[in-house]
């Protein structure tokens, strides 16, 4: 009995921790729209700075409580002013963007604060000092409980109760729920809407800060600390409903309750159960637990999709002369080259599916590493359990992802705007967790090894030619479906659903196939990239996977057909280079990306189609 | 789609040519190719890195092998196994390198062996420590240098045995190291001591432990013993809550690694006490092969040195005894020549051998008791436990493996 009592304010310490982070994003994202990724590295750079602060003495003049006190509320602060400076210098720049363009932006910030932490603060992991006050601990029933735990169990409900009143009493919280509901209407009535981002965006940094400076006598400040936070702070806003703190309290709440008894239950459930809670709760509530409908027909606001246009005939006769080029050099270029060139084309054809469900679907996917994942290891375990034929796995991998993709999008397609994503990263997680954990069948994390093409498409030129097919081939066919009257239906349920179904096009069934399409042609390239490797792995259907696909395709720009091309080819080939060429290839890629989202908004395809136009 | 692909052409045009023209000079170097995690795990693999160009440089001083240099080629593959795998091809196909090497994640080590079985290529694995690299997936090409999880599990159970504790509880991070740790720990324990039962287990996904639910879920078992496998910043927080909340107090503890400095100095003065760990005390082996290393080490890094130093230390050295052995680096004549071969570690601790029954080297760790001196964590009453002594007999081994090597 007294154990179950210390468990659950053990869950409520965590749920207090939880909250502050997911406070500032839900914030974040109430007034500005913008996913904000870079949310774990405000986390991460608010408990160095606290370990700075605290264990270099600024605030010793002061005395040894504030020593502490101090130094954590400085970083806070500082952090804030991180915040801001990212907001004024880079997000500022492009609110017009389309939707989730963003996100982009602070990915790239992600990958300059891993790279400046770690040259700033070194690799070590450090450990911060306990609180005065708050060292040891008491007893509770007989059981020792820290003092510190205890003091967090407070911070979380004071944190919120600061936060009504500052947004309910205060001119400035006033506007930020104005904005929150409608930002064009506050716009309109003069309020100056930089400002009050820039404020917003402060706000959310600084929550962010003091959630990690206070994580500083609980936990080791590490270069982990970023990616550690983000998806269960995405989570706890999801599954609370955005913008809304009251739901993402209460999330943290629930997800810290669960996650401290589960494991007394199901010790290994730790990998899963955050993912389970939040499909679960978007299944039953749609837009989480204290979510409201988005007002109006867009679940996001944003410019409208331009209307799609044939390709200009350059363009053609462009892809023409690429295609050509790209069947010599099987002939002509080594080895090493043409399994670069084979990744690219994987990438591309990985790309241009998720661009298939996200462009003209409308439906932005956060876990499209699930279907590229369910095609790798449907090959793999043919090859292992059944010993099948190469041409056996490439078949059976669009069924198995189109049929995981029919499973997952009956879900996901009756959702809007981010939650419908999460709810993809939601089922991604599942599926990535079942792969990392079915030892059995799977080989957990270690694999499946062995998943060598036949020996026919064994030599690299033939395997390039292959997935040169199969690849390009799979992208023109998504092409032509989008110009299809199964694209024109898909398109019209994206930009009018109301309109759409009125002349009798079902969108939820439109959407749902598209969706499993998307999925089937992710899983032809998780099967080809499979063969080309050898092996499989869980990390196949990880979110870092995922997000690859979601930053070429936002990176090449949504709203072009050719975008998730440009965008495949420059994100890997980027990459690709910049590993061999310099240890720091994070921060270099980040700052590219970076510079790429401000002189670029449209995306590079975009970009160039408005070049194209204005010339003409 | 045209400036995609021409930046790429432009970039890789260079890159083509140089291979060639190097490995037509007779004399050039020998090339290794080295892949690890080095974004993904700075601070394990910073100090390895060091090691690694210590021991090159020592080579290169000396004269090289027959005159030929060592050269190494680093690449990251930032955790990912396909990253790891593309490297591989990159160094043997533009490259020329004339071996592989490296491997932190026990992942990444399967995909670099089975590239190498596949590709007919030499792999000197340094870091991964899964069972499976070398038995229920070892191939011939491909040799590892740590005492294994196996190994490591084995040391600590030796100990263990010794301890009146019957009720033990187990915790590790939710992946195939530390699952297979606690299966072996759990199932040498029992065969050692079939009187000891095991009340509860605890699995925190790795890097993200809820370490106060995790202390108390572990408390109300009530064990004797705990068994531990958490490292790093999971080690950390699960040590402090611990500590807090007296989980350790009047227990016995077992832990992997947790001796070794990468992972015991970022407790500072909270390392907990009286553990039964494997590691390594660096500042306390004063003989003349490892005081040697150390006054070298910190001449040429002016830090001191961690384990990973001294895997990556010994695993050049390794590599260029097995080349002195083969007489030039063609990959059957080192296999020839790696297998059976004996070298000297820095440890100090005399020659290790890679078997040729399973390829495993028999290097071996230190065990011994956590204590705080001058408010940090060090090893005290420590051994050094041969690698050799810590494998299953040969029959076992040889039903482990797949196919005879």
């Amino acid at each position: 009995m007294e154990d179950l009592l210390v468990q659950g304010l053990s869950g409520l310490a965590s749920a207090s921790s939880l909250f502050l982070v997911a406070a500032g994003l839900t914030v974040i994202f109430g007034v500005t729209r913008v996913v904000n990724f870079a949310h774990g590295s405000l986390y991460m750079l608010g408990a160095y700075l606290a370990w700075t602060f605290v264990t270099r003495g600024a605030f010793d003049f002061l005395g040894p409580f504030w020593r502490f006190w101090g130094g954590v509320i400085a970083a806070a602060l500082a952090t804030g002013a991180i915040g801001a400076v990212i907001e004024v210098t880079l997000l500022r720049r492009i609110y017009r963007a389309p939707e989730l363009f963003q996100l982009l932006a602070t990915f790239g910030v992600v990958l300059v604060v891993q790279d400046a932490t770690l040259w700033l603060w070194g690799p070590q992991d450090l450990l911060g000092p306990r609180a005065p006050l708050l060292r040891g601990a008491i007893e509770i029933m007989g059981v020792r409980f820290p003092r510190y735990e205890l003091f967090l169990i407070a911070v979380g409900p004071v944190v919120l109760g600061l936060l009504w009143l500052l947004f309910h009493r205060t001119r400035f919280g006033v506007l930020v729920r104005a904005a929150t509901a409608d930002r064009e209407m506050v716009a309109a009535l003069g309020v100056n809407q930089a400002l009050l981002f820039t404020g917003v965006f402060a706000l959310g940094a600084m929550l962010a800060g003091l959630g990690g400076a206070l994580q500083l006598p609980r936990e080791s400040v590490n270069l982990q600390m970023d990616l550690s936070i983000i998806t269960e702070a995405f989570v706890v806003v999801v599954v609370g409903g955005l913008g809304s703190l009251p739901g993402a309290f209460l999330a943290a709440l629930l997800i810290g309750q669960l996650s401290a008894f589960g494991i007394l239950i199901l010790p290994k459930i730790t990998l899963v159960l955050v993912f389970l809670v939040m499909a679960a709760v978007l299944v039953v509530r749609p837009y989480g637990l204290l979510g409201k409908p988005p007002q109006g027909l867009h679940a996001v606001s944003g410019p409208p999709e331009p209307l799609l246009a044939p390709a200009p005939k350059a363009l053609r006769v462009a892809g023409a002369v690429l295609l050509a080029l790209l069947l010599v050099a099987a002939g002509v270029l080594p080895d090493y080259e043409l399994s670069v060139l084979t990744e690219v084309l994987v990438a591309v054809l990985f790309a241009a599916s998720l661009h298939f469900i996200m462009g003209p679907g409308g439906l932005a996917s956060f876990g499209h590493a699930a279907y590229f994942g369910a095609g790798a290891y449907a090959a793999a375990l043919l090859v292992k359990h059944a010993g099948a034929p190469m041409l056996a796995g490439l078949l059976a991998a669009p069924l198995a992802a189109g049929l995981m993709g029919l499973l997952f999008g009956w879900f996901c397609v009756r959702l809007s705007g981010v939650y419908a994503a999460m709810l993809t990263l939601a089922f991604a997680q599942i599926a990535w967790s079942t792969a990392f954990q079915w030892v059995e069948v799977t080989g957990g994390d270690n694999g499946i090894l062995g998943v060598w093409p036949d020996a026919w498409a064994r030599p690299k030129p033939v395997f390039y030619l292959l997935a040169l097919v199969l690849c390009l081939g799979g992208a023109l066919l998504l092409r032509r479906m989008i110009w299809s009257p199964f694209g024109a239906a898909l398109r019209a349920g994206r930009d009018s659903p109301l309109r759409a179904e009125a002349i009798g096009i079902d969108t939820f069934r439109t959407r749902w196939f598209a969706f499993a399409i998307a999925a089937g042609f992710a899983g032809v390239a998780g099967a080809i990239f499979a063969y080309g490797k050898g092996s499989v792995f869980p990390s196949m259907l990880g979110i870092p996977r995922s997000v690859d696909a979601l930053l070429m395709v936002l990176l090449g720009g949504v709203q072009t057909l050719a975008g998730p091309i440009v965008g495949a080819v420059a994100l890997t080939g980027l990459q690709e280079q910049l590993v061999r060429f310099t240890d720091h290839w994070r921060a270099v890629l980040g700052a590219t990306i970076i510079a790429l989202v401000i002189f670029f908004p449209q995306g590079l395809a975009g970009a160039a189609r408005g070049w194209w136009e204005r010339r003409a | 789609m045209t400036l995609g692909v021409s930046r790429r052409g432009v970039l890789a045009a260079p890159l083509l040519a140089t291979p060639f023209l190097a490995r037509a000079q007779a004399g050039g170097p020998i090339k290794i190719g080295e892949i690890n995690s080095y974004t993904a795990q700075p601070a394990f693999l910073a100090p390895y890195r060091n090691g690694w160009i210590l021991a090159m440089e020592q080579v290169n001083a000396a004269g090289g092998l027959n005159g030929r240099p060592i050269e190494t080629i680093f690449r990251d593959d930032a955790g990912r196994p396909e990253d790891a795998v593309r490297h591989a091809g990159e160094l043997v196909n533009n490259e020329r390198v004339d071996l592989l090497a490296g491997g932190f994640l026990s992942n990444v080590g399967l995909a670099l062996s089975d590239f190498a079985n596949q590709n007919r290529r030499l792999f000197v694995a340094s870091e991964p420590l899964t069972d499976a690299l070398v038995w229920s997936r070892g191939n011939r090409f491909t040799f590892r240098l740590r005492p294994s999880t196996y190994m490591q599990a084995a040391m600590l159970v030796e100990e263990a045995a010794k301890l009146p504790a019957k009720r033990w509880a187990t915790v590790a991070p939710n992946y195939e190291y530390g699952q297979s740790a606690v299966r072996w720990f759990k199932e040498l324990l029992s065969r050692a001591r079939p009187d000891v039962e095991f009340v509860g287990e605890q699995f925190p996904a790795l890097g993200r432990i809820d370490a106060g639910a995790t202390v108390q879920a572990l408390a109300g078992t009530r064990p004797e013993a705990i068994f531990n496998v958490t490292f790093g910043a999971d080690l950390t927080n699960f040590v402090r809550q611990g500590n807090t909340r007296g989980l350790f107090e009047r227990r016995s503890v077992a832990s992997m690694l947790t001796g070794e400095p990468e992972y015991l100095e970022p407790l500072g003065d909270e390392a907990p006490e009286g553990w039964i760990v494997t590691g390594y005390p660096w500042e306390q082996i004063n003989n003349p092969t490892h005081t040697a290393f150390r006054t070298a080490y910190r001449a040429r890094w002016n830090a001191d040195p961690k384990l990973g130093s001294v895997v990556a230390y010994d695993c050049v050295t390794s590599i260029v005894a097995g080349l002195r052995k083969a007489g030039n680096p063609e990959t059957e004549a080192m296999i020839a020549a790696l297998r059976g071969l004996t070298f000297a570690t820095a440890f100090g601790t005399g020659d290790v051998e890679y078997r040729a029954l399973d390829h495993q080297s028999t290097l071996g760790a230190f065990v011994g008791k956590t204590v705080l001196r001058n408010g940090r964590g060090t090893m005290a009453d420590w051994r050094y436990a041969p690698g050799g002594s810590y494998l299953p007999s040969d029959e076992v081994v040889r039903s482990m493996r797949p196919a005879p090597v």
